[in-house]
This record gives C-alpha cells, structure tokens and sequence, in this order.
C-alpha cells in the first residue's frame, strides 16, 4: 500500500497541486468571512482532490510524451511502473470525488470546480495542447477556477474580484510555464509539442513573459485593494510585485539561462506569498 | 556556490524580517519615510529571495553594486527625513544624484578611477548617515537606546559593502569563499538590528 501511495504521488505533481490548493484558499479566506473550519476542511479536501485528479489525467493521456522528454521520462507512468488503466481508474475516481465534495457543499462551487478540470483535462490537454501552443491560455484560465472557486465558496456568487483574482492567475501563469518552455525547449521539440518559444521564437515569448507579469501583478494589486488588505500588506505585495516586474523585464532585456531560471523559481514564490497577503 | 541549507535559512529569515518591517514596521511613518523604507527593505527582501534561488555566485554580478546601493540610499533618507528636518530637500537631491552618478558610472565604459571614486562616496555618506546618526541621537537621549541598533545596522551594512567590494576587486583580504559564507549572516544580523532598531526608535 505504501509502495503504491509512493509511486502515486509524483503523479499528482504535489508542488503544482500544492500551489493551486494554496490559491485556492486563498480565494475563500480574502472574502473575510467569520472563518469555519468545517467549510475550510471541505474547500481544501474538495480542491485537493480535484487538481490531483486531473493532473492524474493529464499525465494518463501524456504518457507518450512524457516518455521521450528528458525531464519527464522517470515518471511511473512513462516508465511502466504504473499502468495506463490504473493511472486512468485513479485520476477519475479523484475528480469524481472532488467535484462530488465540491457539488455537495454548494452547487456553484462544484461547477466552478468542475469547470477547472474540464478546462484542464479536456480543453487544454486532450484537444488543443498538441494542436496550438496558445493552448496555454486554457490551461490558464484552468489554473484561475481554484481561486475563483474558493472565493465562490465564500460569497456564494462570481463576483469582480474573484475574476480580478482568477485573471491574476491566468496572467501569472506565462511568467511560470513561458520561461519553463525555453528552459526545456529541445525537450517539448522532440516531443512535438508546439510552444511560444517554437511558434514565435525566444524573443517574442520574453516579451509575452513581461507583458502577462505585468498584468498579473496589477490584477492582483487592484483586487489587494478592492478586497481591502491593509496598507502594509498592501505594500508588500506592491515589492514582491516589483521583483516580479523586474525579474520579467531583466527576461527581455538582459537575457540569460540565469534570469531565466530566476524568474520561473520566483513567480512561484511570488504566488505563495501574494496568495498569503490575500488571506490576512 | 550553492549555498548551504544553513546560510539558506539565514537568507530566509534576513527576507522574513525585511518583509515584517514593509508591512508592519514603519506603519504611522510620513509618506517619504515610508516610501524610502519600503524600497530599502524591498530590495532587501527580493535581494535575499534570489540569493536562495540562484545561489551566492550571483554578488558578483555588476548589477548587485547598483542595487546594493539602493539599501543605503534609501534607508539614510528615511532617516534624514524623519530626524533632521532641516536637510530633508538636500539629502533628497544627495540620494537622486547619488544614485544617478552611481547608475551612470557603472553602466557607461567609463575609464580611470571615475566609477570607484563616485560609489566610495555616495556608499561612504549614506553609511555614515545611518552609523552616525541613529547612534548620535540615542546617546544624546533625543532618542530611545534602542535606537542605536540602527547604527549598529549602519555599521554592518558598512562592513558587507566592504566585504563586497574586495570581492568585485579580485583582491580579497580574506578568501572568496569566507566571504560568500559570511554574507548571509551578516545580511540577517544586519536586518535583525535595523528592524529592532526601528521597533525601538
């Protein structure tokens, strides 16, 4: 049993899921309603599962090319240590049961649940990521529904800011999954996998990177503000924003594997610290 | 060279500190001093992120001379700004030159001793600004004891100017090495005493 839980949890990539999770809760906690743990428990255990099933899923349909990508090949599914029926059965039962949860807790919650894994699993993965390597706004507005869902959860309705949250995500996601593309780019090459870097070229995908950072850190500084996070966390996020902006321009202008490298490690920092402010 | 989980979690706690004393530390201050310790502590902080990220190898980038200058610059303005009202207008007009010179002088191909000289004096004033007068004023009583601490940050920011400029120069006193280890720590004494300092000012 433990073997198994082993070999299952590179499968739900646990810092991508983490992450997403974290973004989630972040969405329900920046309403700022009286907290209950129980509804907290359900966002957390319900998104958990929804995101480790879909990622589930995605690695199931990309296991082919999983295994001719250098960074990839190891994984149990590319490798054979976990066959392709097993890895299928697991990542339904985990959505099944995550948008079941969510779906039970509040309709609207399960359906913007429901939303990020069809958006995931069945937009961005199974039909347009080997088509257009504009898939990514997909697989965008997909990483936007945790959040989104979250904040529905708490306020009971899709409002302003849990859009302005979601677009934050959506924007911040080219700072990440860009500067990973050309980190990795003889990899989705010989996987044929069409990237901004392989369609557009180095130079147009770093100033997509500045442009998308851009947006993402004002989406989030005006939804700070609508929200009514204090002046000081307010200015927190208004310097690790700044670092953001920076680290995306240093991109276009000074580029390098180093900035490259630093920029992706710290968008994700970035993420985990704005998504904390958000909650205070 | 990769640093060690322990100067890792030095860095972490120097970017904890810094990050407390953005959001909570100088609340109530006027808008200068706010903005000028938000930028020092800002850079602080993000400088420290990609130390842990990239590894200690990155102080000898030519950019970390222009950035580590924002440090003192901008927390020496907050503090002329907040103590010495009467220099407020020419320590502004110090700071925006200072760092002009200091932007120029290492982005041009400039020959000669030209560069060296310009950022051995703008480092030099806004180091003893934030030694001397956080120190001065607590022992003259015009302000808590406590207050000295930030001359005591004054004094290390100093110190890790020096330890970096033997870096940049090829000619340490101590070996490379020695430095890049000491650096973090000194980085977290540094911000531990200016946020103390600041706490009890």
């Amino acid at each position: 049993m433990l073997k198994k839980l082993r070999l299952y949890l590179p499968l739900i990539k646990t810092l991508q899921t983490g992450l997403l999770l974290a973004t989630g809760l972040a969405g329900y906690l920046s309403a700022h309603t009286a907290p209950s743990g129980l509804i907290l428990l359900g966002v957390a255990g319900s998104l958990f599962l929804a995101i480790s099933g879909s990622t589930v899923l995605n690695m199931w349909y990309d296991r082919d090319i999983d295994a001719v990508m250098n960074r990839t090949h190891h994984r149990p599914l590319a490798d054979g240590r976990v066959s392709p029926a097993e890895a299928l059965r697991l990542g339904l039962i985990l959505s099944a049961l995550g948008v079941g949860w969510a779906v039970a807790m509040s309709p609207l919650y399960g359906l913007v649940v429901f939303a990020g894994l069809f958006f995931d699993v069945i937009v961005y993965t199974i039909w347009l990521k080997r088509r257009t390597c504009w898939s990514i706004v997909w697989g965008g507005i997909s990483g936007g529904m945790p959040i989104l869902a979250g904040r529905v959860m708490a306020t009971g309705q899709i409002d302003l800011i849990g859009v302005l949250l979601s677009m934050a995500v959506l924007f911040w996601i080219p700072t990440h999954i860009l500067t990973f593309s050309m980190r990795y780019f003889a990899d989705y090459q010989s996987a044929r996998i069409p990237t901004f870097p392989s369609a557009y070229g180095f130079e147009t995908t770093r100033a997509v990177i500045a442009l998308s950072a851009i947006i993402a850190a004002a989406s989030m500084g005006v939804a700070g503000v609508m929200i009514g996070v204090q002046a000081g966390f307010l200015r927190l996020m208004a310097v690790l924003s700044a670092g953001l902006l920076v680290l995306s321009f240093a991109t276009v202008f000074r580029p390098s594997e180093r900035v490259n490298y630093s920029l992706f490690k710290y968008a994700s920092l970035y993420m985990l610290a704005s998504m904390i402010l958000l909650s205070l | 060279m990769k640093a060690s989980p322990l100067l890792r979690l030095f860095l972490l706690l120097a970017a904890l500190l810094a990050a407390w004393q953005v959001a909570v530390g100088i609340e109530g201050l006027e808008r200068v001093p706010v903005l000028a310790y938000t930028i020092g502590f800002g850079v602080l902080l993000v400088a420290c992120l990609l130390l842990i990220i990239l590894g200690l190898d990155v102080l000898e980038s030519p950019v970390v001379v222009i950035v580590s200058t924002v440090i003192p610059l901008s927390l020496s303005l907050g503090l002329v700004w907040e103590r010495l009202a009467a220099w407020r207008t020419p320590y502004l007009l110090f700071v925006l030159g200072g760092f002009l010179a200091v932007l120029l002088t290492r982005s041009l191909p400039l020959k000669g001793r030209l560069p060296v000289i310009v950022l051995t004096v703008v480092h030099g004033v806004a180091g003893m600004v934030i030694f001397l007068l956080p120190s001065v004023l607590a022992a003259q009583g015009a302000a808590r004891p406590g207050f000295a601490l930030v001359g005591l940050g004054g004094a290390l920011i100093g110190l890790g100017g020096l330890l970096l400029s033997f870096l940049k120069a090829g000619r340490p006193i101590v070996p490379r090495e020695t430095i890049l280890r000491i650096l973090p720590a000194l980085l977290l004494l540094m911000t531990a005493a200016f946020v103390a300092g600041f706490a009890l000012a």
